[in-house]
């Protein structure tokens, strides 16, 4: 029972990192019928950035808080940046090529990422500061931290903001019409443009708030820590129905559910055979599975409804 | 108000209009008939900026030949296009405040809102309602009204009458003049040419991508070829 309680709150605290993640996926998918696979550099971007922001302040004196909250600050500038290039440089000149061009060139863009990131930061694991106190809180038999709770709730705050965004406003109502049909959205006077680029400027935010999440959780920060992030978080979007956004939050949180108890009982259920270290197998078990079963995702509309 | 200038549209190497010119003056509605395939409805793209063209646009005096098709609407062309194009999954309240998307005067969107609802009151009926959950002709009031929002000069029109049972067409054809009785200017393309020749003051029949032949509506409606290629007599 303890090992279940914990492992759901592990759960919680992984799924809401990949939902941040996975919303940057789905919402690129829903305006452009790309899967971005660079987004998982940029994830990694805004955990490096935001390392090197928080240590040289923290060392210069300033407060401990305000440090953190410059490093984060950063890590979203330098991310809205760099997805705002992305887009530019390496999608919008293929925007009519055949939908294989620009899957190949997100791969590129993903290696060109992580050798940037290598040259800056070199290939060590960094060891990422503990952003806020460790001592555990006991509930119910089982332990949660303060870090856990913060990034749990600040997941929270941002797919709410994000809702309210596409849903209440004037800007994500065009949203949601050029993603639609951006030819009948454009004679409404949106410039889909425009939306293309706010869609990847707010989906590489919050991957950088995703980026400081998962290195604050797991104490370390790499020039490699993308790539894998960004196939759950893929794969979290899959399940949830790639191109719907509640979809793609319901996706990471169940993904990070599925691993952290898959991690927690893997060893019981096969005496021991296999170990925690197999967490990753549960995430692309879940993608092939999905593939097979129920490819539009727990809440994908069929493709056939793109007209 | 519309001028178009030897106007040449192809897809692909294949010439879907091949040098047409017309006119469309304010304040009257201008029919653009022709049989499926003439170039009627890349005609209408054309002029949305929706497709590449070759000749001259010229829309209140302004060439729009360098304009993006999401900068038309801010000078007063609607398009209204073929299959209606409403955003399914957007509610109907939604789709309309898409229509004023361009605008910032929200008193006067308000204002215009309401006139729509009165020429419109199924879309008031239906304002929470997702827009693919409507029937074919209340989406096709939906595609007028929301075109209407962003109050247009020039309204262009595309096959309103398309797919719609008879007793529908009646009804947005109603609608299309109540809308012209305003002032909007509207250029209609229909297969039905009875029905747009009725409507209208002045037509333009399409063949293969050209314009055969140009007159008043009645005269049109008189001319024996016409009558006898697209009045089925």
């Amino acid at each position: 029972m303890d090992t279940f309680v914990q492992q759901i709150i592990n759960g919680l605290t992984l799924g809401s990192i990949y939902a941040l993640v996975a919303l940057g996926y789905t919402m690129v998918y829903g305006i452009l019928g790309l899967i971005n696979f660079a987004h998982g550099e940029v994830v990694m971007i805004g955990a490096l950035t935001a390392l090197a922001v928080i240590k040289p302040l923290a060392g210069a004196g300033l407060p401990w808080p305000l440090a953190v909250l410059a490093g984060v600050a950063a890590a979203i500038a330098a991310c809205m940046a760099l997805g705002f290039v992305i887009e530019r440089v390496a999608y919008r000149p293929l925007r009519n090529a055949p939908r294989l061009a620009p899957l190949i060139t997100a791969i590129g863009v993903s290696m060109v990422l992580q050798q940037l990131a290598m040259i800056i930061w070199g290939r060590n694991y960094h060891s990422f500061p503990q952003l806020l106190p460790a001592t555990p809180r006991a509930i119910g038999g089982a332990q949660i931290t303060d870090l856990q709770i913060m990034i749990v709730a600040v997941a929270i705050l941002m797919m709410a903001g994000l809702a309210l965004l596409v849903n209440r406003t004037r800007l994500g109502r065009a949203m949601r019409a050029t993603a639609e049909n951006p030819q009948i959205a454009g004679l409404m006077g949106v410039d889909a443009n425009h939306i293309v680029s706010l869609t990847f400027v707010i989906g590489s935010a919050l991957a950088a708030v995703a980026g400081v999440m998962v290195s604050a959780n797991y104490g370390i920060a790499h020039y490699n820590m993308g790539f894998i992030l960004g196939l759950k978080a893929f794969t979290a979007a899959v399940l949830g129905g790639i191109g719907n956004l509640t979809g793609a939050m319901l996706g990471g949180i169940l993904l990070g559910l599925i691993e952290a108890l898959g991690a927690g009982y893997i060893g019981d259920l096969t005496g021991g055979f296999l170990g925690s270290d197999y967490q990753d197998v549960f995430a692309f078990f879940v993608l092939i599975v999905v593939l097979i079963f129920r490819p539009s995702g727990l809440m994908g509309e069929k493709v056939s409804e793109r007209a | 108000m519309l001028e178009a200038i030897n106007l040449e549209v192809s897809y692909g190497g294949i010439a879907a209009v091949k040098g047409i010119s017309f006119a469309v003056e304010e304040g009257e509605m201008v029919a653009l008939i022709g049989a499926n395939g003439a170039g009627k409805t890349s005609t209408l793209k054309a002029l949305a900026r929706l497709l590449p063209a070759r000749g001259t646009i010229r829309f209140l005096g302004e060439e729009l030949a360098a304009l993006p098709s999401h900068g038309l609407i801010g000078r007063g062309m609607a398009l209204v296009p073929e299959g209606r194009g409403v955003f399914a999954r957007l509610s109907v309240a939604e789709n309309l405040a898409m229509g004023a998307y361009s605008r910032r005067d929200h008193a006067a969107i308000s204002a215009d809102l309401e006139r729509v609802h009165e020429l419109l009151p199924r879309l008031l009926e239906r304002r929470t309602q997702l827009a693919g959950t409507l029937s074919g002709g209340e989406q096709q009031m939906l595609a007028l009204g929301r075109a209407l929002m962003g109050r247009p000069r020039l309204l262009l029109l595309d096959e309103p009458s398309m797919g719609l049972a008879p007793l529908m067409v009646h009804k947005v054809f109603e609608t299309i003049g109540a809308v012209a009785a305003t002032g909007v200017t509207i250029l209609l393309v229909e297969q039905n040419a009875k029905l747009a020749l009725e409507s209208a003051s002045r037509g333009y029949v399409m063949e293969g991508g050209r314009i055969t032949l140009a007159d008043s509506a009645g005269n049109l409606l008189a001319d024996r070829r016409v009558r006898e290629a697209y009045l089925g007599e």
